[in-house]
């Protein structure tokens, strides 16, 4: 009786048991679903990802054809899945700040036209957004045969714009290390310059120096001549553009879609993490003289970026995990190329489990790089 | 809190072996249920959508019903449900329908790998392609670099993919996950054509505000065998949706309607004559109603009835039986003989 009377014996107990029990019902039902699968002479396992996909993705970012395998085919629903997040991640972000600083505007007719932004945003389900904008682009826009040349080049109708591209035939990655190399020295320089501006009180022209070591590998590298690259612009063909750069309108659809959502969300986190600033530093800052932008950008929104960043981290997961949505409108991102192949295959549980597990796996990375940033913005206690 | 967690356990677990042990034979099943529980398509017109008054009409849902016929001697003793493109196997396999009667091909790793038994083909069809007349296009390998809308997650892609790669071209494949948005991209004309199988392209045609305007190219790129399927290892069950399916189509070979069914009961034929349950004792072979076939006519009526009545040439959809005739009209229906 001696243990059970002990509270740390019996919360350690209790946590024990619960652990226990979930293993158990885990172990139990991938147990029963292995057996029922075998019994009913159901494929299972994962060589199926080796094999040959055979299917067509319109959106590619990698080099993709139907003879590559299941695995890459996944792979290049991963990649639009994590570009199109990316993109409606760093936009929204950028336009949430502003109206969240414009939702806190002495101008009535401002405050109250970004109030109205926020709450039509938030107030309807995405998907039905997303209908919204994709059948407003092939609806509004005329089919591609008739496209609107906006300036000679680029083109726009119901299958997205179509603009010139650049297009590399060599020296492509010797770019690419003489502009990481430029942006590592800039980096470099900047942080030299800013440690002796600070030390010694005074104005120096490190800026001007990182600037040229940034842009100076690339030159080099273009004056060597081992870097040939040619424009290459869309040209009508028999039915659509061929050629240059094609935007298609699932993706804008989607982007448009997820941004402005994740804008609305960033907006009231922005309002309220300025909002728990305390007045004081205000009025602190008009004390000194300083202008009410440099309040703002010097003195309220590193305080308020405390605030902020945690549940930046959710609305940032969500959007993540909303880009799934894109289904609907027919952009080929991961959940739609794993379907097909789920289809193809008739490997349901593996298939979702592939990306429901790389789903878990990107949130989490998603989160601890948060958490890291969170870290570092934190209140530094000394 | 302990006893908690443990009868949870316990209750997920006999959860689980119940589900396991509930695998008795199909056909016990059914009849202890009073009801066939079948599987069709969300709506398609023609092969399974429901009419203005909630009843289901269409060629696969008289498929169902010809089965329910067979078993209870009654049509309308059957569930329909309507199942996603996505999940319909896993729908048949978990139990949670009969029979699935939905526009399926039948192919060898479906077959193979998905634990199900597919019936006799009712349907021969074949993907083509739809294109708008203004195109002005008349064969499907003019059709390089176009875009093509489809459904996912079926056949359809692997076979556009497998038909450009043989003619050497290149296209961009559109996927819409429903059936609704597939088709509003198509007449807005973000797709230059739409690919599925021929029968499902001549409902498209017909629901589009002017068919005339467009056209289904010459093309059949693939071989689409619709077929009705069954969980695998239930060789009685499977054997009463064949011949459900035989019967519709050894009718027709035999001039059984559904108005003349009566009369032929007195027919000298002794093919006919055990087909309707007159001699022989072939229904108890099934575990059937010795009159099985009777009411299978008595109710949808013959093979050719069920498709004049759903696709045929007065219907919306119009579809000519091209393939889909007697075996001594040149076409592909031969059930095997009823003896």
């Amino acid at each position: 009786m001696l243990f059970l009377n002990d509270t740390r014996f019996r919360a350690a107990f209790y946590q024990f048991v619960a652990i226990s029990a979930v293993l158990l019902a885990a172990w139990v039902m991938y147990r029963t679903a292995s057996a029922n699968l075998a019994r009913q002479d159901i494929a299972t396992g994962f060589g199926f990802l080796s094999r040959q996909a055979g299917i067509a993705i319109s959106e590619t970012s990698i080099a993709y054809g139907p003879t590559d395998t299941v695995a890459r085919a996944i792979l290049v629903g991963l990649i639009n899945t994590i570009k199109v997040s990316f993109l409606a991640a760093l936009f929204g972000t950028i336009i949430g700040v502003f109206v969240g600083i414009g939702r806190l505007s002495a101008n009535p007719l401002l405050s109250r036209l970004m109030l109205a932004y926020v709450e039509v945003l938030r107030n309807v389900p995405l998907l039905l957004y997303l209908f919204l904008w994709y059948f407003l682009i092939i609806l509004v826009f005329p089919p591609v045969r008739q496209a609107i040349q906006l300036f000679p080049g680029f083109f726009l109708s119901n299958s997205g714009l179509a603009v010139p591209s650049l297009e590399w035939h060599s020296g492509f990655e010797l770019v690419l290390s003489a502009l990481g190399l430029g942006i590592a020295a800039a980096l470099v320089v900047r942080s030299v310059a800013r440690r002796r501006r600070i030390a010694s009180g005074q104005a120096n022209a490190g800026w001007i120096v990182a600037l040229i070591l940034l842009i100076l590998p690339v030159l080099a590298v273009w004056a060597s001549g081992q870097v040939s690259l040619s424009w290459s612009a869309p040209e009508a063909g028999r039915f659509r553009l061929t050629g240059g750069l094609q935007i298609r309108p699932e993706f804008v659809a989607l982007l448009v879609g997820l941004m402005l959502n994740l804008s609305a969300s960033v907006a009231e986190i922005v309002r309220a993490g300025i909002q728990a600033v305390s007045k004081g530093q205000w009025e602190a800052a008009q004390a000194l003289g300083l202008p009410r932008s440099r309040t703002l950008r010097l003195v309220v929104l590193p305080q308020a970026l405390r605030v902020i960043v945690p549940p930046l981290t959710n609305t940032y997961l969500s959007v993540f995990k909303n880009s799934s949505l894109a289904i609907a409108i027919g952009y080929p991102d991961l959940v739609m190329v794993s379907n097909t192949i789920m289809n193809q295959t008739g490997q349901a549980m593996e298939t979702i489990a592939i990306f429901m597990g790389i789903y878990l796996g990107l949130s989490v990375l998603i989160s601890l790089f948060m958490n890291w940033y969170n870290a570092r913005v934190a209140l530094k206690t000394r | 809190m302990k006893r908690k967690f443990l009868a949870l356990c316990a209750a997920t677990a006999a959860l689980m072996v119940g589900a396991t042990a509930a695998q008795s034979a199909t056909l016990d099943t059914v009849k202890a249920r009073g009801k066939l529980i079948c599987g069709v398509s969300l709506s398609t017109p023609g092969f399974a959508a429901a009419d203005d008054k909630g009843r289901m009409q269409g060629f696969d849902a008289d498929i169902c019903r010809s089965i329910a016929a067979a078993v209870f001697g009654d049509p309308d003793k059957v569930d329909f449900v309507l199942t996603n493109i996505n999940t319909r196997f896993q729908a048949l396999q978990s139990g949670e329908i009969d029979v699935l009667s939905r526009q399926t091909t039948a192919t060898f790793s479906r077959e193979t790998s998905l634990g199900i038994d597919f019936g006799p083909t009712v349907f021969y069809d074949g993907q083509g392609l739809l294109v708008p007349k203004s195109l002005g296009v008349a064969s499907a390998k003019e059709l390089t670099d176009a875009a093509i809308c489809t459904l996912p997650g079926t056949t359809t892609s692997q076979n556009l993919t497998d038909f450009f790669r043989t003619i050497g071209g290149k296209f961009e494949l559109v996927v819409f996950e429903s059936p609704d948005e597939n088709r509003a991209a198509f007449y807005s004309g973000r797709c230059e054509a739409i690919s599925s199988d021929r029968s499902d392209l001549a409902s498209i045609r017909a629901v589009a505000n002017n068919p005339d305007d467009y056209v289904l190219l010459p093309e059949t790129i693939s071989k689409e065998p619709l077929a009705p399927a069954v969980r695998q290892n239930d060789s009685n069950w499977r054997d009463i949706v064949s011949w459900s399916v035989w019967m519709l189509m050894a009718a027709e070979e035999k001039g059984i309607t559904q108005a003349n069914v009566d009369e032929m009961l007195k027919s000298e034929d002794p093919e006919v004559q055990r087909m309707l349950g007159g001699a022989d004792e072939l229904g108890k072979m099934l575990g059937l109603d010795n009159k099985w076939g009777y009411n299978v006519i008595k109710s949808v009526g013959n093979y050719a009835e069920v498709f004049d009545r759903n696709l045929g040439e007065k219907t919306k959809l119009g579809m000519t039986r091209g393939p889909n005739t007697q075996w001594n009209a040149g076409g592909l229906l031969y059930a095997p003989p009823v003896r």
